[in-house]
C-alpha cells in the first residue's frame, strides 16, 4: 500500500496527514485545540455534539472536525470569526437544558462543559422558557447519576458497545425527550464500568463513593501504580489533606491505555476500613496488649533470634519488591529457605520448571496483535480486566481465541475454540490438543485416559500467537502437567507461553527470591526450603496475608498454627482471624502509604511513592522490615531509602530475562494426586486481597454479591463449633 | 439467529423472517422496526419488556438497542394502551381546518384526554400527533395507522362506531 500523504493548512499552518484521517486527529496531533464533547480518540465517531464545528474554505457551512476527513489542499480555520460563531451557537444550545448547578456538582472545577462555557458561552442566557429535567437512573453502587445534566454526547453508550462489549446504556426517546438510560431498571455491571465517569464530559455520570467528598481544586494529584492485578495500571490518587479521596487512570498506552478497572478505581475505600490496625500489638497470655514500635520489634527480633533458622514466611504476591528483597535477605541471614509467595498454588512438584519470573511472555500492548490465543484455565475478566479488554480488541480484529475452562464464562467476543470440561479433565483435553497438533506425549502421560485428538489448534500456528496459563490453571492440583503440556503445545505451534499471575507483583517477589527454591534473580538455592504447603516453622511471618482468605484451601492451617510458637503478622488490618491466629500484629501501610516497586506481568518495573498519610502508627512495611534486619544484624541493611533497596535488588536481577520456556522436565506421573472442584480454582473479582475485600462500594456490586462468602469464621471458632 | 422463540407466535416469526430475508446475511438486526411492528400488532397494540427481549434474542442483538428503537419511534407503545389507536393531527394545516374541535369531540365522546386509554381498553387517544403529510385534505386522523381525511364530527362518530364494532368481533 502506498502511503500517500496529504497536505493541508490549518489556521495558516501547513500540516501533513494520512488519507482517511479525521480533521480533529490531525489538529490534536499538531496541538491545535478544537473544542469537543462527543469525540474521544478511543471511541467511534458520533458527531452529535457539534461543538467541534470549524470553517473549511469552500464549504458552504461549518463542518464538524471529528467527522470531516482530511482532503488535499484543504484550508481550515478553527479560530476564525465564522468558526467561533458556530462554536458559540452550539454552546448556547447545549446550555439551554443544562441546569447550571455547578456549585453543587461534583464535576465542577474539572468539567469539560464548564471549561468550554468559559470560552464559548454567553454571560447572560437568552433562554427564558422552562428547562427540562430528567429522572435519574440507578446504575448501581459505583456510578452516580444526575441525568438532567446530560448533554447526550453518547460517550457512555459507545463505551458500553465498543470497549466493554456489553451495551447497558442506550439513548431513549428523541428530540427534546431524548435521554440516556438503561430503559429497564438495571445496574451497570461490567468490570470496567467506572470509566464512563471519566468519559462523561459533564456531571451526569459521577463517582458515587466520592460524591460530595471533595472539590477537584482542593486535592493534590499524585502518581501511583494500581495494586490489585498483574497489569500495574498507572493511576493518579487524588488526595485531600493526606487522605485518598479517589483514584483515576493515568494514561499509559503500554499498560492500561486510558482505562482503569473498577477494582483499581474503587479499592481505595479499603484503606480507611474500620478494622485498620493502628498500633503494634502483642498477645500476652491470650490478651492483646498495645506496644510501642520499639518494644514490638524487639519482641519479634527476640523470637526470630531464638528460632534461629526455624523460621518461615508467607508473603503476599502483592508485596513490593523492596519488602520482598529485605525478607529474602533476612531469611538468607537466618539460614532459612522456608519462604513462599505462591499462596494459592498447590502443585509444586515441577517448581524447577518455573521461569525466573512468570510473565505474559510479550508486552501487554502486543496482546492486541495476536492471531491466535489459547486461554488455559483463565477467567481473564476477573484475573486482569485490562488484559481481557486487550484480548477482546485482538478478537474483534480477527484473532482466534480458544478456551479451556470448566465454566463457559462470557468473554464478550466470539470464542473460536471452546473446551468446557471439569477441571479433572483439563490435562486430558490439553493432551488431546497436543496430539492433534502432531505432538507426542511423554511416557508418563501416554497412559492418560480420555485423550481425544479431535480438536485442532491450527489457529495457534499463525504468528504471533500465545498460550496463556491463567490463575485457575496455576491453582490446579496438576498444574505441573498442564504447564508441561502447554509448553509442548507452544513448541509445536510456535506460540509464546505466558502466565496471568496472581496479585500485583508475582514477578517482583519471584525476582526478589521469596521462593523456597530460588534466591534473588532466580538463582537456585543450594538447599530447597519448604513451600507454602509443607512449612511448619517455629516462628512464622505473615506479610499482607490474612490467614483464612488469602491462602489455598489445601493448606493445613491448624498444623501450621500448632507448630508455630509465634506468628507475626505484618498487616494493615486486624480482622478477627488474625486476632485469633497471630501473636504479634505489626501495622503496615497499604500501597497508598508506602513507596515501592511492582514488576508487572510484562516485566515492567514501575516504582511509586506514598501518596497519603499513614493511618494510625502504621509504617511502610519495607521500613519495618529494615529495622528488623538491623536488629538481627543483617549485614549492610542500613538502607536509607526504598530506592536503595531497589537498586541493590536490581543489581541481582540484571540477567533475568522474560522467558517462560526453560528446559522443561517432563512430569513423572500423569495425573494429580487428588481430584479438584471448580470452586477451589475460581478467581474472585472483589475478594482477591485484603484491601479489595474492604472496599465497601465494590462489595455492594452485583458481582461481589455472587462471590462473597456467607460468613468468615476463624479456625478457633470452627474448632469450638466442632466441639474440638 | 434463533428460529424458534417461546414468546413469538408462528405468524410473527414468519413476518420477521420475511423482513430479515430482505437484508444481507448478518444484517438481520435491520429488520428490528418491522419485527416490532409485527410483535406490537400481535399483542393488540403495545410492546412489553418481555416482547422486546424476545425480538432482541430472535434478531441476535443487544436488547438495549431494541429499547432504543422502540423508544425513538412514536408508533411503538411501550406500555399498555387501548387496542384501537387514534392519532389526530393538530399541526398547523389541520389546526386551521378545525382539528382542535375534532380532538375535543373525540375526548368528549370517549371520556378520555390525550395520551389516555378508555377504561374498557378499546380506544387509545395518542398525544400530540405531528404532521402526517395529508394537509391537502385536512383535518385528518389515523385509526390504527390508517388515514381518514376531510373530517367532520359526524364522520368521526361513524369512524369510531365502525372501529368499536371491529374491535368487538
Amino acid at each position: 500500500m502506498t502511503d500517500k500523504r496529504i497536505n493541508l493548512e490549518v489556521n495558516g499552518e501547513a500540516l501533513e496527514a494520512s488519507p482517511g484521517q479525521m480533521l480533529i486527529e490531525v489538529t490534536d496531533k499538531a496541538n491545535i485545540y478544537i473544542p469537543r464533547f462527543c469525540y474521544h480518540d478511543k471511541l467511534s465517531i458520533a458527531a452529535n455534539c457539534r461543538m467541534c464545528l470549524v470553517e473549511v474554505e469552500g464549504a458552504n457551512k461549518p463542518v464538524p472536525a471529528c467527522a470531516t476527513p482530511v482532503a488535499p489542499d484543504m484550508k481550515v480555520h478553527t479560530r476564525s470569526p465564522y468558526a467561533i460563531a458556530a462554536q458559540k451557537a452550539t454552546m448556547e444550545f447545549l446550555l439551554i437544558n443544562h441546569p447550571l448547578d455547578c456549585p453543587i456538582c461534583d464535576q465542577g472545577g474539572e468539567c469539560e462543559l464548564q471549561d468550554l462555557a468559559m470560552g464559548y458561552g454567553r454571560d447572560v442566557s437568552r433562554f427564558s422558557e422552562g428547562k427540562r429535567s430528567v429522572k435519574d437512573e440507578n446504575l448501581g453502587p459505583l456510578v452516580s447519576t444526575d441525568m438532567t445534566r446530560c448533554i447526550h454526547c453518547t460517550r457512555c453508550v459507545r463505551f458500553g458497545e465498543e470497549i466493554a462489549g456489553i451495551q447497558e446504556l442506550g439513548t431513549m426517546g428523541r428530540g427534546e425527550h431524548m435521554r440516556i438510560s438503561t430503559y429497564v431498571a438495571k445496574t451497570v455491571d461490567h468490570e470496567l464500568s467506572g470509566n464512563i465517569i471519566d468519559l462523561c464530559p459533564v456531571g451526569a455520570l459521577n463517582n458515587k463513593p466520592y460524591r460530595f467528598a471533595a472539590r477537584a481544586w482542593e486535592m493534590e494529584q499524585r502518581e501511583s501504580i494500581a495494586p490489585h492485578d498483574c497489569v500495574g495500571s498507572n493511576i493518579y490518587a487524588h488526595v485531600l489533606r493526606g487522605v485518598v479521596k479517589r483514584v483515576v487512570p493515568r494514561p499509559n498506552e503500554a499498560v492500561n491505555e486510558t482505562w482503569l478497572s473498577d477494582r483499581d478505581r474503587f479499592s481505595y475505600e479499603g484503606i480507611y476500613s474500620e478494622d485498620r490496625l493502628k498500633v503494634p500489638m502483642v498477645k500476652e497470655n491470650g490478651v492483646w496488649q498495645e506496644r510501642s514500635w520499639e518494644d514490638a520489634l524487639e519482641h519479634v527480633a527476640l523470637k526470630l533470634r531464638q528460632s534461629g533458622s526455624d523460621i518461615g514466611a508467607l508473603v503476599s504476591p502483592s508485596s513490593t519488591c523492596e519488602e520482598a528483597w529485605i525478607i529474602n535477605r533476612l531469611f538468607e541471614h537466618a539460614g532459612s529457605a522456608d519462604l513462599d509467595s505462591r499462596l494459592r498454588r498447590t502443585d509444586f512438584h515441577d517448581q524447577n520448571n518455573d521461569p525466573v519470573y512468570p510473565s505474559l511472555g510479550i508486552p501487554i500492548a502486543e496482546l492486541e496483535q495476536q492471531q491466535g490465543v489459547l486461554l488455559v484455565g483463565s477467567d481473564l475478566r476477573r484475573e486482569a480486566p485490562i488484559l481481557a479488554h486487550r484480548l477482546r480488541k485482538a478478537a474483534l480484529k480477527g484473532c482466534s481465541v480458544g478456551v479451556l475452562n470448566a465454566v463457559d464464562h462470557p468473554y464478550l467476543f466470539t470464542v473460536a475454540d471452546t473446551h468446557i470440561v471439569e477441571p479433572d479433565e483439563w490435562c486430558a483435553t490439553l493432551a488431546g490438543l497436543v496430539v492433534a497438533a502432531g505432538g507426542e506425549l511423554p511416557p508418563a502421560l501416554a497412559s492418560m485416559s480420555n485423550v481425544s485428538s479431535s480438536g485442532s489448534v491450527d489457529y495457534l500456528k499463525h504468528a504471533p500467537s500465545l498460550i496463556l496459563l491463567g490463575q485457575m490453571a496455576q491453582r490446579h492440583p496438576a498444574f505441573g502437567t498442564l504447564r508441561y503440556l502447554a509448553a509442548v503445545l507452544a513448541q509445536l505451534t510456535g506460540a509464546t507461553l505466558g502466565y496471568v499471575t496472581d496479585g500485583a507483583n508475582t514477578a517482583g517477589v519471584s525476582l526478589a527470591g521469596v521462593l523456597p527454591h530460588r534466591s534473588a534473580g532466580g538463582k537456585p538455592r543450594p538447599e530447597v526450603g519448604h513451600n507454602v504447603l509443607s512449612m511448619r516453622p517455629k516462628t512464622l511471618l505473615l506479610v499482607n496475608v490474612e490467614s483464612v482468605t488469602d491462602l489455598s484451601d489445601q493448606i493445613d492451617r491448624n498444623a501450621i498454627r500448632q507448630a508455630a510458637e509465634t506468628v507475626v503478622a505484618f498487616t494493615p488490618y486486624a480482622p478477627d482471624t488474625l486476632l485469633d491466629d497471630a501473636d504479634v500484629l505489626l501495622p503496615i501501610g497499604t500501597w497508598a502509604e508506602t513507596s515501592g516497586t511492582f514488576v508487572n506481568v510484562a516485566g515492567l518495573w514501575q516504582s511509586f511513592t506514598g501518596v497519603s498519610n499513614p493511618v494510625g502508627a502504621a509504617r511502610p512495611a519495607w521500613k519495618v522490615l529494615r529495622v528488623l534486619a538491623n536488629l538481627l544484624k543483617v549485614p549492610d541493611s542500613d538502607y536509607e531509602s526504598s530506592a536503595a533497596v531497589l537498586a541493590e535488588m536490581r543489581g541481582h536481577c540484571e540477567s533475568a530475562l522474560m522467558n517462560n520456556m526453560p528446559e522443561f522436565v517432563a512430569p513423572e506421573s500423569s495425573l494429580a494426586e487428588r481430584s479438584t472442584e471448580i470452586s477451589e480454582l475460581e478467581v474472585s473479582l472483589y475478594q482477591g486481597d485484603n484491601i479489595v475485600r474492604r472496599a465497601t462500594a465494590l462489595q455492594k456490586t452485583q458481582q461481589a454479591s455472587h462471590e462473597r462468602p456467607a460468613a468468615l469464621v476463624s479456625s478457633s471458632t470452627v474448632e469450638a463449633l466442632n466441639g474440638g | 439467529m434463533a428460529t424458534e422463540h417461546p414468546m413469538l407466535s408462528e405468524h410473527v416469526r414468519a413476518e420477521i423472517d420475511r423482513w430479515v430475508a430482505k437484508f444481507p446475511p448478518g444484517k438481520q438486526r435491520s429488520a428490528v422496526i418491522s419485527a416490532l411492528h409485527a410483535v406490537q400488532h400481535d399483542n393488540r397494540g403495545y410492546l412489553t419488556e418481555e416482547l422486546m427481549q424476545a425480538v432482541a434474542e430472535y434478531l441476535d442483538m443487544p436488547v438495549i438497542q431494541v429499547y432504543e428503537v422502540a423508544a425513538f419511534y412514536s408508533m411503538f407503545e411501550a406500555k399498555p394502551v387501548g387496542r384501537c389507536s387514534i392519532s389526530v393531527c393538530t399541526n398547523i394545516a389541520c389546526m386551521l381546518r378545525g382539528s382542535d374541535e375534532i380532538l375535543q369531540h373525540i375526548e368528549n365522546r370517549l371520556g378520555i384526554k390525550e395520551g389516555e386509554s378508555t377504561a374498557d381498553g378499546k380506544f387509545y387517544l395518542r398525544r400530540e400527533e405531528e404532521c402526517l403529510a395529508a394537509c391537502n385534505n385536512a383535518p385528518m386522523l389515523m385509526i390504527n395507522h390508517k388515514y381518514h381525511e376531510n373530517l367532520t364530527t359526524q364522520k368521526v362518530d361513524e369512524l369510531l362506531d365502525a372501529a368499536a364494532t371491529e374491535d368487538s368481533k
